[in-house]
């Protein structure tokens, strides 16, 4: 197990028992017993009142880090255009580069993408690693993964960011283990330790119930996927340049075992949920799928987008692309009206950090109006339009 | 045809609360289910099993003693075979050790076609162990699968991009990990779970499948928690009162006052 | 009271079962057509409900009585109607075939009747003939190879619905209940007709209604049973019958508690939870007592089925203090919602309908007391 129990300061008040997210601690009379289903994540360890929990340091070898510099981005990009996350990459990767003191570079892979390279510069990167090659057109997981692979053992970057989008939570994993490291899933907060300069990675577990700070002390290069929707964008600098590094890129007969037949995007206006400043959700509270129409009115009228919680999309009354929560989309608007929803914790975790967060639902004991910045009790089909009244004159 | 499926028990994280006097989790009476993408997964191999007769479905999980419960529900579904990894030696793995030992546990049931895993599970919700286990078995993997259709030694597969899908063609042996689009899970039946009452579920260890404990758990984890917290909550905001056109004039002069439209 | 892990999966089955299929909206829909979705019975037929404790060989699923009980109560919970349907074919229809069917009979009867494809119906009750149901009118007189039936029976769960029905008719009257032989009708055979369906209070979706016969011939290899020893079979059948009513019982009992609880916690008056107040708190402390005390019972009972002891008198006790003390905390539950319980947009207005006839059907709670005294008292 990762956490032993300090038998002398444990007072068998059994609060870590009831804390532990596993069950994986038992009573033995008045002393805490660590189980097998232990994991190591330090639940106990915050909640015991007597700091009688500690963490076991386990030896373990790993490869020379002194070895690894840099701070890589992995440059996703799909029909020609960089993804929106990987600006948010570049704005908190040259955080990170600064603080440990090395450059930031940009991984960049696909088939006529060279010219996209002048943006990389622009968002702040210092190097762009390129890979040309008709193979690498759409993304496929042996294609990008041996190239960024053999770049990585090639170069070695201590760091690497990866967005947490479909391709990146598909790609990081595979890259991960043919490094022999670590990484991080769907990270929301990135630090340097100042004192070790190694990097200190937050994510949100147990479905946004706990956080995590996770590290990887002895392997490298140290990896996060990141969620996207929650860093800081990169100030664009049109006069910046930097240096292009062409990458090898040769693939053997039977290296790429997948291929692609068809990319379809679905029916419908996209929805830049994460781009929106404004974001007028609906939940079981609308009662139908039509509902979304009123919520559609105010959005329109402020300039904002449409958006549904997990539920109604399971009901069937919106797209899953509109949904926001743990398994939807994170966004961060100015303003994020919650109609009609509860506000349970999986929710919360895609909206939380809104910066005002208007809650509208019948039942003035539901768990959204204690994130709310502003709460109304009552009937939403009465609300939202005395609110558009309002907006009219 | 032979299909492993990989599943995990975890708690039902949409039924745990915290505590918000103390910030603590509130794990009490929150039972423990077959993790829900481990279920479509699952799915996916009884539904190629009703219309390929013949086809044998195993189901594989690493975790303590108490998952067997969650095994036997497989059972239940229609799973033919349950085998549990378990041992002191793999706990406090993260997704990395978790995908060597689940890989050597594969091996070690021997020959498949197709390896169906979730997603991702409910209580680490990363998304790794599936590519990281078909990296380790040397095998393609397809993520984020929304539908199947067999063809002779391949596979076609929808595979979900967050604004459409992509299909995809990959040989088999491959892995495929299941999003909650692709099907919708049958319930156990009666049959099934008398039939397999009396059915063993071998619990492996370490040496059982030829792992070095240098290679597992902990000892095998690159990455480790620094520390756990739970969420700050948010300071208490403003309940607005009166009738319901006085409080949508106050929530737009708010609006106003600081500048947000 | 300790459970297999059999046992627990097949409760998860049922709870997960009742709690996804059986929808408000549905459940509703029921109420208002009297019709039952015939893809949920599929569905149920599909997990094996319809012959639970029924064994392997002859189609059934093979578990056992506790297990019954469980799916049962779980089902009851959310749907007092839909528990019907899963007990007819476990308890009523299959039990007469179980106690006296030969191979011939169980594989044409039984074995459809467990997958769901056909249903069976009980007819034992007649209009005359109720709690004394020996005193029954129907007849059947000999006739070469045939056996010629007419009568009227009442008050038949699922008759319209039926393919065929197990009727008990008087082959010796002279003889009283001694004198009532078993034989399984076949719904559609010349002479057979139902009666228009009644209107119930309760159980609204299983249409219940009269079989009337008039000069039915039945072959002598329907005859179920020995000649002359029918009223055996039935009152055998109705033994274990009552722990399906027992378990019925207590989940419709725990669905009252959980409103009355639910309700108790959110309803203000003079400033505070209604909850709070002891007249309310103290209602529910003993609601939930007794419902404790019922399921002991009940689960008693079925594991002494389980057990192949003899399980009359605990099976009779069971659904005698089940019964009752399921409309006691359904009426109680019913006061606590005050105004609110009397409007059918609250739950606890149609669990309040719907376990009315608990005390009833299967043995009136008068008869449980005959059965239990008759069997401490015996000379």
């Amino acid at each position: 197990m990762a956490v032993r129990v300090i038998k002398d300061k444990c007072k068998g008040c059994t609060k870590c028992t009831k804390n532990c997210p596993f069950e994986a601690i038992s009573m033995d009379g008045k002393l805490a017993v660590i189980g097998d289903n232990c994991t190591g994540c330090g639940a106990c360890i915050e909640a015991c009142p007597f700091g009688a929990i500690e963490k076991v340091e386990e030896e373990k070898k790993g490869v020379d880090i002194s070895a690894y510099s840099g701070v890589w981005v992995f440059a996703e990009q799909r029909d020609g255009k960089i993804m929106p996350v990987v600006l948010e990459l570049l704005g908190e990767g040259k955080k990170l580069a600064k603080e440990v003191g090395c450059e930031l570079c940009a991984v960049l892979l696909g088939d006529g993408v060279e010219a996209l390279a002048k943006e990389l510069f622009a968002y702040g990167a210092d190097k762009v690693y390129l890979a040309d090659d008709k193979e690498l057109a759409t993304y496929r997981t042996d294609a990008y993964t041996k190239v960024i692979y053999q770049a990585i053992e090639e170069y070695k970057p201590e760091i690497v960011l990866l967005g947490a989008t479909h391709i990146g939570r598909d790609l990081g994993p595979c890259l991960a283990v043919n490094c022999g490291t670590g990484l991080t899933a769907d990270c929301t907060k990135l630090e340097i330790d100042p004192d070790d300069k190694k990097i200190k990675q937050t994510r949100p577990a147990f479905g946004g119930n706990l956080m995590a700070t996770i590290v990887c002390p002895n392997h490298r290069p140290q990896m996060s996927t990141v969620r996207p929707g929650v860093m800081q964008k990169a100030e664009k600098d049109e006069s910046k340049t930097g240096e292009i590094v062409k990458l090898n890129v040769q693939f053997a007969e039977g290296d790429i075992r997948t291929k692609v037949l068809e990319v379809v995007k679905t029916a419908g206006e996209m929805v830049s949920l994460t781009d929106a400043e404004i974001i007028v959700a609906g939940g079981m509270g609308l009662g139908n799928a039509e509902g979304f129409e009123l919520l559609k009115k105010l959005a329109d009228k402020l300039g904002g987008t449409i958006a549904a919680s997990r539920a109604a999309v399971d009901a069937g009354w919106i797209e899953h692309s509109y949904q926001v929560g743990q398994t939807g989309t994170t966004v961060k608007p100015k303003i994020y009206f919650a109609c009609g929803i509860s506000g349970a914790i999986q929710h919360l975790a895609g909206m939380q950090n809104s910066d005002y967060i208007v809650a509208i639902n019948k039942n003035d004991s539901a768990p959204i109006f204690e994130v709310a910045d502003y709460g109304i009790v009552g009937d939403l089909y009465q609300v939202i339009p005395a609110i558009l009244e309002e907006l009219e004159k | 045809m032979k299909i492993i499926v990989c599943v995990k028990q975890v708690p039902d994280t949409n039924e745990v609360k915290i505590d918000p006097v103390k910030g603590t989790l509130i794990r009490e009476g929150v039972p423990s289910i077959l993790n829900p993408d481990d279920a479509n997964a699952l799915e996916a191999a009884l539904k190629i099993k009703d219309e390929n007769p013949g086809t044998t479905v195993s189901v594989i999980s690493m975790g303590p003693p108490q998952a067997n419960i969650m095994l036997r529900e497989c059972l239940g579904m229609g799973a033919d075979d349950a085998y549990l990894l378990s041992d002191r030696a793999f706990g406090g793995a993260d997704t990395c050790a978790t995908s060597t030992t689940i890989a050597a546990g594969i091996r070690k049931i021997g020959e498949y076609d197709i390896v169906f895993a979730g997603r991702q599970a409910i209580d680490g919700d990363t998304a790794q162990v599936g590519p990281q286990v078909a990296q380790r078995l040397g095998i393609p993997v397809v993520s984020y699968v929304q539908d199947v259709k067999l063809g002779d030694g391949k596979v076609t597969v929808q595979r979900q991009l967050e604004d459409g899908y992509e299909v995809i063609e990959v040989q088999t042996p491959c892995l495929l990990t299941c999003v909650k689009e692709l099907n919708e899970p049958r319930y156990m039946s009666i049959y099934h779970i008398m039939d397999t009452a009396k059915k063993e579920i071998p619990a492996w260890n370490h040496v059982d499948v030829n792992l070095d404990p240098a290679n597992c758990g902990l000892n095998a984890s690159p990455t480790q928690v620094f520390r756990s917290f739970t969420p700050e909550p948010k300071g208490k905001g403003e309940m607005l009162s009166g009738s319901v056109s006085e409080m949508a004039a106050q929530l737009v002069s708010r609006f106003n006052e600081k500048h947000l439209i | 009271m300790k459970f297999t892990e059999q046992q627990e999966l097949i409760r998860k089955l049922a709870r997960e079962f009742a709690e996804k299929e059986l929808t408000g909206e549905i459940l509703d829909e029921v109420e208002e057509t009297g019709v039952f979705p015939k893809e949920i019975l599929e569905k149920m037929g599909k997990a094996g409900f319809f012959g639970i404790k029924i064994p392997r060989n002859l189609g059934g699923a093979g578990a056992d009585t506790v297990s019954y009980v469980a799916v049962m109560e779980e089902i009851a919970r959310v749907s007092a109607v839909a528990s019907l349907y899963v007990s007819s074919p476990n308890s009523l229809s299959g039990g007469p075939l179980l106690l006296a069917g030969t191979e011939e009979q169980l594989e044409k009867y039984l074995r459809p009747v467990v997958t769901g494809e056909k249903i069976l119906a009980f007819g034992l009750t007649e209009p005359g003939a109720g709690s004394d149901a020996g005193g029954m009118t129907t007849t059947a007189v000999e006739d070469g190879d045939y056996y010629v039936l007419n009568g009227r029976k009442t008050f038949i769960t699922m008759a319209p619905l039926a393919d065929f029905a197990v009727i008990y008719a008087k082959t010796a009257p002279e003889r009283g209940s001694r004198g009532i032989t078993a034989f399984i009708v076949d719904m559609k055979a010349e002479g057979v007709s139902c009666g228009k369906p009644e209107h119930k209070m309760g159980l609204v979706g299983c249409a219940t209604s009269d079989i009337i016969l008039e000069n039915v011939r039945v072959h002598k290899s329907d005859m179920l049973g020995e000649l002359n020893k029918g009223f055996t079979n039935a009152m055998k059948t109705l033994d274990v019958g009552r722990i399906g009513v027992a378990a019925q019982s207590i989940g419709v009992a725990q669905a009252a508690l959980d409103e009355a609880i639910k309700y108790a916690k959110e309803r203000k008056q003079f400033g505070r939870r209604i909850a709070d107040f002891q007249a309310i708190s103290f209602m529910i402390a003993d609601m939930a007592t007794k419902l404790q005390a019922a399921k002991h019972l009940v689960y008693d009972a079925a594991r002494l089925k389980d057990e192949n002891k003899p399980a009359s008198k605990e099976a009779s006790m069971a659904k005698y203090f089940a019964a009752e003390t399921c409309n006691e905390i359904c009426a109680k539950a019913l006061q606590i919602h005050g105004g609110y319980g009397f409007i059918k947009d609250y739950k606890i207005e149609r669990l309040y309908r719907d376990c009315r006839v608990f005390t009833i059907y299967e043995g009136t709670s008068q008869v449980q007391q005959m059965v239990i005294a008759g069997q401490l008292l015996k000379k």
